[in-house]
């Protein structure tokens, strides 16, 4: 692959049940391109957390994923709350998630861990009152 | 063993087989999302109590085997529908996690 390829995706604050819509996509979409099944799980699972996140905690967002020649690059961008404490957010067992979210299975506080673990660069850049944007890269 | 093979012991009932064939690989027992997430290993059987619709999204995201509905747990048919749609097996049990665990250690 000489071109970059890129996906754009909106992410939908509002609906519960199509949450992961964009990462869906993203599987399929890498699929079709015939790359590694293992670094389509990573991919996966990396921007399924990310999109989660910016619809329980940020209202939505953007995701755009783009095929370099060495790697897959994922840029999440929301205009949410901001994350004011990056470090504290990192740690594994930390969550804001309400009642409501917890009872469907998410807010373990795992999320922002498994981004991290999933892919070879992570960058968090947020302000508070502003949003959060996050950068990934799973190297072929 | 494939999954329609374990479909077919006892203790289980086919929910959605839409990869049948699919050879289970080990397994993980959990219901917290983002840790079936960051700890299942892809081609493993997921024991679970949860059956939201997130559930078949995570399934699949991290390319486990089947998902395995414990507890007698009965999913709703977006449930379903939507496994179908994903490629993602479902099967359920009327047991608990643990004793559905012990099955799976003898018979894998
Ligand atoms: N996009 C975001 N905007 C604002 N806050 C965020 C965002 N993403 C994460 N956070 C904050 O960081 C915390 C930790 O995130 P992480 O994904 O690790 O856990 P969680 O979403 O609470 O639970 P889990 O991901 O295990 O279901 C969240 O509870 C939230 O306070
Ligand atoms: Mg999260």
């Amino acid at each position: 692959m000489s071109d970059a390829l890129s996906f754009h995706y909106d992410v939908d604050g509002e609906s519960f049940s199509s949450a992961g819509q964009a990462s869906a996509g993203v599987k399929k979409n890498l699929r079709q391109l015939g790359i590694d099944p293992e670094i389509i799980r990573k991919v996966s699972i990396a921007m399924y957390e990310g999109e989660i996140n910016m619809v329980i905690h940020a209202g939505g967002g953007e995701a755009d994923i783009t095929v370099e020649d060495n790697c897959i690059v994922i840029v999440l961008t929301d205009r949410g709350p901001g994350i004011a404490d990056i470090d504290k957010a990192m740690e594994e067992g930390y969550s804001t998630a309400r009642d409501n979210i917890r009872a469907l299975g998410f807010g373990a506080g795992m999320g922002l861990p498994n981004m991290k673990r999933y892919t070879d660069e992570m960058n968090i850049s947020s302000v508070v009152g502003e949003g959060t944007t996050i950068t990934m890269k799973v190297f072929f | 063993m494939t999954v329609s093979e374990l479909a077919q012991l006892d203790d289980f009932e086919a929910v959605a087989l839409p990869e049948a064939d699919r050879e289970i690989d080990g397994a993980y027992s959990g219901d917290l999302l983002s840790w079936v997430m960051g700890r299942a290993r892809a081609g493993n059987a997921w024991i679970t109590i949860m059956s939201n619709i997130n559930v078949v999204a995570v399934a699949s995201l991290a390319d486990t085997a089947c998902v395995i509905l414990a507890e007698g747990v009965i999913p709703d048919e977006e449930f379903t529908a939507t496994a179908q749609a994903r490629q993602v097996n479902v099967l359920r049990s009327g047991k608990p996690a643990y004793e559905i665990s012990l099955i799976l250690g003898s018979v894998l």
